[in-house]
């Protein structure tokens, strides 16, 4: 059984979470060997909801999955799908199953998934989500009434520290800070320079901060991002470090990448740690573990 | 004003499948303006449809008439010596108009010929784009004159979102960010410190539908009449 | 029906909406050199194509006209300005509402003729005229009985008058 993903700041100078993501369907068997594999290698797993808008098994119940096999899960929360109620109630079913970690998003459009035609909700925003998390800690809900038995979540956001502009991001960062976030899983980040620049802006603020990582498996998927994800920025230096690389092996580059950034934020102590994202290549995690070293 | 246009024709035509006597009933207000449902388009409609029939050699007799406006009982008042003789109404009213209308004459088939899109503005000739979504609770002091719950595509209160790229938004490429354009009006005006406030969540309660609402002059004769 | 006698060939109506200040002057000029053109072609002067609307071509082919073609000066050349972009923008629209009727968008077509292009205005004439005949006559023709536009099974009252606009008039509060 790991510690509490809250002690791990207290108790290491460097924390490492990584992400799993739910299958659509039922079959949850390799998801199963994913978590056996890295649940004693992180100090937490993240748990994607309906990530980028398709539709896959509920974060909640892959959480208790996790929990079941002795790891320790972080409950992702978006608002695209459920309304305040229906938030609320996944958080104090989440307390009550043993998830005591949640990371407060906004959530992507539907538009970019599997069911573009859906109703979004967005009742509440991230910053109101985290704001709501704090209520419920403190034993009350979003309408005034008293809980009989109140949460304790460790609440988390997200913050994209390429934005550009990025003032705006900034704006929003203070806003999630002040509404309750203890920690900050950032977007991936491959651009130290850029990243210590932000974090000169971070360290004004009593928070976590985990630069975020995203496992490169080829210099196409490199330049993809940059042309297609908001807020993700691959210097040319690093896809040209990708393509170098012999046929089919080009994850072998990403993963000593990724390392390689692993290690010097740890040694320079840049942040207080990091957030693996190995999307589809989960089983790749403790390789890029073992390459930060 | 609201904005709408028209359906596809197949769509008009499947509606109006086995009605001989039809009378299209224009709107001279919001719809004119945004060239959908005028005297203007009643007539190329009426025309499109009469050359549509006359091609496929059915008999079928499209009579037009626009009045002022279809959302005020006067207006619709003006159409009753003529509704009995047609088998169906075909009105190109926004979807309040067709309503009001069908409910005016409830004994007659009334079809819409429009599709209606939203609360909008004139960017230019033959342009429209939606500024509010009727929410009942307007902020457009706090964020500078832009609306957040009409151009933010996730209606966010307290924006961005991760998904802001180069000031435009994530669901469509061509769409501007709406708080990215907020925290620039804002900057402009020397007010980004209305950006520091947290919003609070929004009160839902007040868009229930149907809406309804009456002014409050009005209110004390609704009591009397008790 | 007998079919002994082949029927004899279809004359096409063609109608033609000239601009004043270009088209029609050149249709002068066509007639001041004696130029020869199909005398099928209807010719309407119009001030500006810029005022011609989707209805009046609509209309011209619901009354049976076979061909019909806007006539407007060369770019740049419109006497107010942008009659003939306006134009231009109008005949493709109007080209896909006849798609939609059923009859085939190349009936209708703009053309630029220069004051100066007598010779362009006769061939104008005899192209559409030539596209008209290969199109066949249109449909249209044997209905085009009722005259264009609906009319009411009975007379519609005149709307009743509106009151006078107060809407964008400017009031100042010193003038009270």
């Amino acid at each position: 059984m790991v510690a509490a993903f809250r002690d791990a700041f207290a108790q290491k100078e460097f924390v490492v979470t990584a992400e799993i993501g739910p299958p659509k369907g039922t079959d949850i068997s390799e998801l199963v060997h994913h978590v056996d594999l890295l649940k004693d290698k992180v100090d937490g797993l993240n748990v994607t909801d309906n990530q980028s808008s398709v539709m896959r098994i509920s974060s909640l119940a892959i959480c208790r999955v996790i929990l079941e096999h002795g790891g320790e899960p972080i409950l992702q929360l978006t608002c695209r799908d459920r309304n305040r109620l229906a938030l609320q109630s996944e958080l104090l079913s989440a307390s009550v199953l043993g998830v005591h970690n949640v990371l407060c998003l906004t959530g992507d459009y539907v538009s970019v998934g599997d069911h573009p035609q859906a109703k979004p909700v967005f009742d509440l925003d991230s910053v109101q989500l985290l704001q709501t998390v704090g209520l419920l800690n403190r034993g009350k809900d979003l309408s005034g009434s008293d809980l009989q038995g109140k949460t304790d979540f460790f609440a988390g956001a997200v913050v994209t520290p390429e934005a550009d502009p990025i003032e705006p991001q900034l704006v929003k960062f203070r806003k999630k800070i002040a509404a309750g976030a203890k920690f900050i899983q950032t977007q991936a980040i491959y651009d130290l320079d850029n990243f210590r620049r932000f974090m000169e802006q971070a360290r004004k603020h009593d928070v976590k901060i985990m630069a975020g990582i995203v496992l490169l498996v080829s210099a196409g998927m490199a330049r993809y991002m940059n042309k297609n994800v908001p807020g993700i920025f691959v210097p040319d230096k690093l896809i040209d470090e990708m393509a170098q690389a012999p046929k089919g092996k080009g994850i072998e580059a990403g993963i000593a990448i990724a390392g390689r950034m692993i290690r010097q934020l740890r040694e320079e102590k840049v942040c207080d740690g990091v957030h693996i994202m190995a999307i589809g290549k989960e089983g790749r995690v403790p390789d890029i573990l073992r390459a930060a070293q | 004003m609201i904005v709408a246009k028209r359906k596809p024709l197949e769509q008009i035509e499947a509606m109006l499948e086995g009605f001989e006597k039809i009378l299209i009933v224009g709107c001279g207000t919001c719809v004119a303006v945004c060239m959908a449902g005028g005297e203007k388009e009643v007539e190329l409609l009426a025309a499109e449809l009469r050359m549509r029939s006359k091609l496929q050699g059915r008999p079928r007799t499209i009579d037009e008439m626009t009045v002022t406006r279809q959302c005020d009982k006067e207006y619709l008042d003006q159409l009753a010596k003529y509704v009995a003789d047609y088998d169906a109404i075909l009105s190109t009213g926004c979807g309040a108009g067709v309503q009001f209308l069908a409910e005016r004459y409830d004994d007659k088939i009334v079809l819409p010929a429009l599709n209606t899109l939203f609360i909008g503005v004139a960017e230019g000739p033959g342009v429209w784009s939606q500024r509010c979504t009727a929410c009942s609770e307007c902020i457009l002091d706090q964020t500078g004159g832009i609306c957040p719950m009409t151009i933010c595509a996730k209606n966010l209160l307290n924006g961005p979102c991760g998904g802001t790229n180069h000031g435009k938004c994530e669901v469509d490429g061509q769409k501007d960010c709406a708080w990215t354009l907020i925290y620039r009006r804002l900057e402009k005006l020397g007010r980004l410190d209305l950006l520091e406030k947290i919003q609070p969540p929004k009160n839902y309660g007040a868009m229930t539908k149907p809406g309804r609402f009456t002014h409050e002059a009005f209110q004390q004769a609704e009591h009397r009449e008790e | 029906m007998s079919e002994a006698k082949p029927a004899a060939p279809f004359e096409p109506k063609v109608v033609a909406y000239c601009c004043t200040y270009c088209a029609y002057t050149a249709g002068d000029l066509a007639g001041s050199m004696r130029l020869e053109y199909a005398p099928n072609v209807r010719v309407v002067k119009i001030l500006c194509t810029g005022k011609i609307d989707a209805i009046l071509l609509l209309r011209a082919f619901e009354d049976g006209a076979d061909a019909v073609y806007v006539a407007g000066c060369a770019l740049g050349d419109c006497h107010f300005q942008e009659g003939n972009l306006r134009a231009i923008q109008t005949v493709a629209y109007a080209k896909k509402l006849l798609a939609e009727t059923g009859l085939e968008p190349e009936r209708l077509e703009f053309f630029h003729v220069p004051a100066s292009a007598g010779p362009l205005f006769a061939q104008r004439a005899d192209e559409m005229t030539d596209r008209a005949r290969k199109l066949g006559p249109n449909p249209l023709r044997g209905t085009a009985r009722q005259p264009a536009g609906g009319k009411l099974a009975r007379e519609p009252d005149p709307h009743p008058p509106l009151p006078p606009a107060k809407l964008g008039k400017l009031v100042r509060a010193t003038e009270r």
